[in-house]
């Protein structure tokens, strides 16, 4: 051998001509693969030898090598008759022994592996269940189609075998057929068989049956395989206690896809589904936990067993955290979604997301991110302790997240936010260069939550100002001096000093100087002059960026135009900062609940967004609520954790503010948006219904990203007065009031196309209830509607369904139902919506105003003691005073009208003559209204006393009082 | 469900790779390696990882990597706790799970893994099943099977997969017929700088060895059972006995297995058997520090706490360290930066003590992060809960066995901050 290589060498030098180094490439290549095919040919021989040797325990030897060769990837497909013929053996360990090189190389070799076929039919035919077991599961890992034909008699037999053993490997092996043939598996009726193996009297093949359809229906969305039904339920339960841990997995997941009829129903399911709870086998406990969390969903929460529920399910979580680091991961992401969706279970379970130093950093992160969800007033002072520990860490990306992690709690937990920031001081004090970046870029998310409170922290930060390299560190410390520029004498050099090199920072940092200067010009407008100019020339006229340039062209113009305009548009007060700003949003929370314990509950994405394998998927919701337990989720009840919706009166920080009205790109997407660049840009917005046009045709430039509704403004004024003034609607006592239809958008501005409606509210659903006209001379299709976030969510429920195309001059009614799970932006006036319709010739923008009492929900009346308790709960400051003025109603007239529209009245008295009416309200988003209407006969006006915890709704409550008391 | 499985080593060597369905190529573990290659550290790379057509799910074990390929959506804990049990059954069968004992016996590997997976589902994991199907190589039996000709495969169905007791296989027989139990609790803790325990918690286990012939129906019960209210229970304990009477009632599994593992977390409950004093420093501008530990028993119930163990990670800038040890050795590797001191046993009247000078890199700063001591020990004849095992009662079978309960206390993750 040595000597061939040699020679090959030499051969190899000799041919070649050229540069030495590259013959010697050359040389060594070709021996190197001539040494290997040499040996391979070798030993392949010597195998073949061997196998057709006389002798058994050689052949069996000479498998087993052959075997080990293909384990570790070598080729041995060559050998396949010869392997195939030692197949006839009553040998078991041989007949297993070439079973395995027959599913390896049988795709390579279809025509040998017919050869082999009918020794599989004749093992399953054997009187030892064992080989027919192992004969059909066998032929069922052969993926060649000539095999599957002869497949299907054996498969038929055996699914009706006597030995259960025999009946459970079937029913894998209808899965795998399936796989390579699901038409032939549908032709020869095997689903049926499969369905009828659930009511198998053996636990094991009721579970291998509920895994080979649950892994069918998964190619077959569709299909209704897996139909459930009490019965058949009732006979996985029966299973359930008695298969293997891995059955217990299949037949749970399988659970949770059924919808109980009724609460009872759920019950009794949960009550049978507990003791997994107490498995050793993980996978079992978080499939039973995703059945109760589906479950619950159903039962009251006044139950004395849901409280029950409540508390077994906390100690099966934190056993999970004692495991493999691997399944504390899984575990973790899970929890994560449990803790956001019934924070109660865990919220005594604090300290066993305490962070160890030797653990991975993958688990480090996610019980960090728990540690922040659990975190309340009670534990804020540990959690604290923890975090500053785990901020002088070792590994970087940790403790960056652990510094974060401190400002989340000082916005989450108010009380604690003096000790987070004292903290954070601490922290800068360090001088750690990564750990003052963070704190920085956290502190500014504090000023945003508290405004006024902390600000004599920025003398410390701005000592820090030259360690600042990070892109997001350095917007926001810009964003601090421009915030703050009045209190901070020598912000004009600060700010100076940054647009030096203006040109080489990132766009997150330009904007945000750009921003800063120019409030800095209008809070110190004298010495500032030369600053905002240079800025403004920079971002126009020197920059590539077309946001940039839009943002310097907005200012440049709003500063000539009208500085006192510019000084309310870019000092406006800004909106608070949500609390939560990373919380998954309800509907998905729901849907990934539906979800727990599967890949996408560690992604936190459904599945449909990411599984390749999964063809169209059904997307799972949560079962309603039965019973009324509402009102134990109202905001006033709700305990201070975690508020799972968002109120109206704080703005998501998270995302692109501008509306997304029809996907239209305004501008290119920000990486990372940072918080503070979107409270400009919110400033944009209510700029761009002003002088756009005019800007636009005075420079002559048009950007992409400009094109916003023109008429933003417009209809602002009118809307309101039309809508409420108009008489004579017909406001059906039965639903709540329907003001008649005013006009939305007129022809004229929507190229032929009137738009007016309406909104309703009728047995629990809104609907906007629209006039389509056609008044253009063209025929008008592809309608299509969207709404721009606003206050209360509201969006549409269904597309907008024009079946014909409309021809000019005709009409079309359409009642277009809506929901509130959009997403929510505070809008100003509060009830104000900003509506996109699409049709074949453009798209046209209006906004309206809707009347509030279309967000009353049915059921906002209130308890006697929990009305007495809230009333003075909330303080005196938020309490509003309004006069209804001729109105000649009696209080039981009143009382009668108001409840057709969800305005209950809890309690009425008489003093002094008066008639007092109190009552209560609930908006869609869980707001309480109270209120207290005094009617004194004979006078025609009536006072009207609101209080709520957020007080802005309050106008327009009693704007809706007014609306549907007069008509 | 689990499509393809590759070992790869900590070198990056597939050496063995295994395919329940159709084969997926090798390169599928380009994406695990370029992770494995952020992730620096082994122990760091993520255990789920997403690739444009596959998902990759893995586990660290023994210096091997157990990575698992999945093309349909499937619950990850599920894979995890059968690559788990794959790992578990190769210790089981060669005595170690590792690289060489797998090479060594890859044709029963093959077999193993073919009975364990049927395309993708899980066909049999319990030991007792698989070794009825597959006997496990000794010794002995290769040279008697040399002799005799027969095989390591059993001929026969394994009783136990269709009984509605699948952990237990028929006919089984001893000469002498005995029922071990060891009671094992692990304390982890995190204790902080001040010696205050911030987090504490015990994970019990009963370990059982039992070799009992026929079919012996047990009920193990405890003097004080209301300890026990997080538990994770084998299949073959009846729940329904449990939540009524609180005893442990069974037809135990043959030889030895879990019985069940349970978490004592009430923080008052548990006892920290020692206690650390400790003065870890670094001077300003100066290339050293000082280094003083001593350790002390407390609360050890009247024991002797043995096995002590002190490892800690020191900072990178730690040159190296000149320490003298009044009890045990210690070593320092200036590589790894870990300092291990084993201790052995602690008596009360001499406290052992590790002190000395740390030499730092010239010009370095000063370290920024405390290292965190983390302490192993061992407490024989102690349960440190409390938990005591009242008695064992066998029905079903006539002849009386061999009884015995055995209690350890260990650290678990123990660590003190300082």
């Amino acid at each position: 051998m040595l000597n061939l290589i040699s020679a090959v060498a030499a051969a190899g030098g000799a041919a070649a001509v050229g540069p030495p180094e590259t013959h010697c490439k050359t040389g060594t290549k070709m021996t190197d693969s001539k040494y290997f095919t040499t040996t391979k040919k070798g030993e392949i021989f010597e195998l073949k030898a061997e196998l057709n040797s006389d002798k058994k325990e050689k052949k069996k030897e000479a498998v087993k090598k052959v075997i080990a060769s293909m384990t570790v990837g070598k080729d041995v497909s060559a050998l396949f008759p010869d392997v195939v013929n030692c197949m006839q053996t009553d040998n078991l360990e041989l007949k297993k022994l070439v079973y395995l090189y027959l599913m390896n190389y049988a795709k390579s070799q279809p025509d040998m592996a017919i050869m082999a076929v009918n020794t599989f039919v004749k093992d399953c035919e054997d009187p030892n269940p064992l080989i027919r077991a192992l004969a059909v599961r066998t032929m069922g890992c052969i993926r060649v189609d000539k095999i599957t034909e002869y497949l299907c008699e054996p498969l038929r037999k055996c699914l009706k075998d006597e030995d259960p053993y025999v009946r459970k490997t079937a029913a894998v092996c209808v899965a795998k057929l399936h796989d390579i043939n699901a038409q032939l598996v549908e032709d020869q009726g095997f689903l049926d068989t499969l369905k009828d193996l659930i009511s198998d009297s053996n636990p094991m093949v009721v579970a291998n049956a509920v895994a080979a359809l649950s892994e069918i229906a998964e190619s077959h969305p569709s299909s209704n395989l897996l139909d459930l039904n009490p019965q058949s339920i009732n006979k996985l339960l029966t299973a359930l206690n008695e298969c293997t841990e891995w059955g217990q997995i299949f037949i749970l997941d399988c659970l949770a896809n059924y919808m109980p009829k009724d609460d009872r129903e759920a019950q009794s399911i949960c009550e049978r589904v507990t003791p997994r709870l107490s498995h050793a086998n993980s996978a079992v406990v978080l499939s039973a936990v995703k059945v109760l969390m589906k479950f619950m969903e159903m039962l009251s929460k006044d139950l004395d067993y849901y409280g029950t529920l409540l508390k077994k399910l906390a100690p099966p979580l934190v056993t999970l955290l004692s495991a493999e680091p691997e399944l504390q991961y899984v575990a973790l992401r899970n929890i994560n979604l449990i803790v956001q969706k019934r924070p109660e279970i865990l919220k005594h379970e604090m300290k066993v997301f305490f962070v160890k130093y030797n653990d991975p950093i993958y688990v480090k992160l996610e019980k960090l991110d728990i540690m922040i969800r659990l975190a309340s007033q009670a534990n804020i002072a540990q959690v604290l302790a923890e975090l500053k520990e785990y901020a002088t860490e070792v590994d970087v990306d940790f403790v960056r997240k652990a510094v974060r992690a401190i400002g989340r709690c000082a916005i989450k937990v108010e009380q604690s936010a003096e000790r987070c920031v004292s903290t954070l001081l601490d922290l800068i004090q360090t001088k750690v260069n990564y750990v003052v970046q963070e704190a920085i870029v956290v502190i500014k998310d504090i000023f945003r939550k508290y405004p006024n409170k902390y600000e004599s922290v920025i003398a410390t930060l701005c000592e820090n100002l030259d360690s600042l390299d990070e892109p997001e560190a350095r917007a926001a410390m810009i964003w601090i001096v421009g915030e703050y520029a009045e209190r901070i004498d020598n912000a004009d050099e600060l700010l100076e000093s940054f647009l030096e090199g203006f040109h080489d920072e990132s766009t997150q940092v330009q904007l945000q100087l750009l921003t800063a200067i120019v409030k800095l010009f209008l809070k110190k407008p004298t010495e500032t002059q030369e600053l905002v100019q240079q800025v403004l020339s920079l971002a126009t006229q020197d920059s590539d960026n077309p946001d940039l340039r839009d943002r310097g062209y907005i200012y440049w113009r709003l500063l000539s135009t009208d500085p006192v305009a510019a000084k309310e548009v870019v000092l406006a007060e800004k909106p608070l900062i949500s609390e939560e700003t990373d919380l998954i949003e309800p509907t998905l929370l729901d849907e990934l609940i539906c979800y727990i314990g599967t890949l996408a509950s560690v992604y936190h994405k459904p599945p449909s967004a990411f599984v390749e394998g999964s063809r169209g998927v059904v997307h799972k919701s949560l079962p309603p609520r039965t019973g009324s337990s509402e009102s134990a989720e109202s905001p006033d009840a709700a305990p201070a954790g975690v508020q799972p919706s968002e109120q109206p009166a704080v703005i998501p920080t998270q995302g692109d503010l501008l509306g997304d009205l029809l996907n239209l790109d305004l501008g290119p997407p920000v990486s990372g948006p940072p918080i503070a660049a979107s409270s400009v840009q919110m400033g944009a917005v209510d700029l761009l219904g002003g002088g756009l046009d005019s800007l636009m045709g005075g420079t002559g430039f048009a950007a992409p990203s400009t094109v916003v509704p023109a008429n933003l403004g417009a209809p602002l004024g009118s809307g309101l007065g039309d809508l409420f003034d108009l008489t004579g609607g017909v406001g059906t006592l039965s639903g709540s009031y329907v003001a008649p239809k005013s006009v939305w958008l007129p022809a004229m501005k929507a190229k032929g196309l009137e738009i007016s409606g309406t909104f309703s509210r009728q047995v629990g659903s809104i609907s906007m209830d629209l006039l389509l006209t056609n008044k253009a001379l063209q025929v008008m299709s592809d309608f299509a509607i969207q709404f721009n976030r606003n206050s209360f969510g509201l969006a549409p429920a269904a597309p907008l369904q024009v079946h014909t195309p409309l021809a000019p001059n005709q009409s079309v009614e359409i009642s277009l139902p809506l929901n509130t799970v959009g997403s929510v932006m505070k809008m100003d006036p509060l009830n104000n919506l900003q509506v996109a319709v699409k049709n074949n010739i453009d798209v046209f923008y209006f906004s309206t105003l809707y009347p509030l009492h279309i967000l009353f929900v049915e059921d906002g009346k209130m308890e006697r003691q929990m009305f007495l308790a809230t009333w003075k709960d909330i303080p005196n400051e938020n309490e509003a005073q309004f006069q209804i003025k001729e109105c000649p109603l009696s209080a039981d007239a009143v009382s009668n009208k108001l409840q057709g529209s969800n305005i209950f009245t809890i309690a009425k008295r008489n003093v002094e003559g008066q008639d007092m009416l109190y009552q209560s309200l609930k908006l869609t988003n869980g707001i309480w209204v109270l209120a207290e209407l005094r009617i004194q006969p004979g006078n025609s006006s009536f006072t009207l006393s609101l209080k709520c915890r957020a007080p802005e709704v309050s106008q327009h409550i009693y704007q809706a009082y007014e609306t549907i008391l007069k008509n | 469900m689990i499509h393809s499985l590759f070992l790869i080593n900590c070198s990056g060597d597939i050496f063995l790779e295994k395919h329940w369905k159709s084969v997926v190529s090798q390169s599928v573990c380009d994406y695990f390696f370029e992770a494995q290659e952020k992730a620096v550290d082994v122990e760091n790379v993520p255990p789920v990882i997403s690739t444009p057509h596959h998902y990759l799910i893995s586990i660290y074990r023994d210096k091997i990597f157990f990575v698992s390929v999945i093309q349909t959506e499937v619950p990850p804990l599920f894979v995890i706790e059968f690559l788990h049990r794959v790992a578990d059954t190769f210790q089981d069968y060669f005595g170690e799970c590792s690289e060489t004992a797998i090479k060594d016996n890859v044709v029963i590997v093959y077999e193993l893994l073919e009975e364990m997976l049927d395309n993708g589902f899980p066909l049999a994991t319990e030991s007792n099943i698989l070794k009825e199907l597959i006997k496990p190589p000794t010794i002995l039996r290769s040279v008697v099977n040399s002799i005799t000709g027969s095989s390591n495969v059993g001929e026969t169905l394994p009783t136990g997969q269709l009984s509605n007791i699948p952990w237990r296989r028929a006919g089984v027989k001893y000469t002498n017929n005995e029922a071990y139990f060891d009671v094992i609790e692990e304390i982890d803790a995190i204790i902080d700088k001040s010696g205050s325990t911030v987090f504490a918690e015990i994970q019990g286990v009963i370990d059982s060895c039992i070799k009992l012939s026929g079919m012996p129906d047990l009920s193990l019960s405890f003097m004080n059972p209301r300890l026990l209210d997080d538990v994770s229970f084998h299949p073959c304990i009846r729940f329904k006995r449990w939540e009524s009477e609180r005893v442990l009632s069974f037809i135990p599994p043959d030889g030895n297995f879990r019985l069940i593992s349970y978490r004592v977390s009430s923080q008052n409950l548990v006892a920290i058997p020692v206690y650390v004093k400790h003065m870890i420093s670094f001077k300003e501008n100066s290339s050293s520090g000082r280094f003083d530990v001593t350790i002390g028993p407390k609360q050890n119930m009247g024991k002797t706490v043995e096995g002590v163990v002190m490892t800690v990670h020191m900072p990178k800038a730690v040159l190296n360290m000149n320490l003298t040890a009044s009890q045990g050795s210690y070593t320092f590797d200036p590589v790894t930066k870990v300092l291990t001191w084993d201790v052995g046993k602690i008596t009360p009247q001499k406290l052992p003590n590790l002190k000395g000078i740390v030499n730092l890199q010239s010009g370095a700063p000063k370290p920024e992060e405390n290292p965190s001591l983390n302490i192993q020990f061992k407490i024989q004849q102690l349960a440190i809960s409390g938990l005591k095992v009242n008695r064992l009662d066998m029905y079903g079978e006539k002849y009386k066995p061999f009884k015995g309960v055995k209690y350890l206390t260990k650290a678990g993750k123990f660590q003190v901050r300082t």
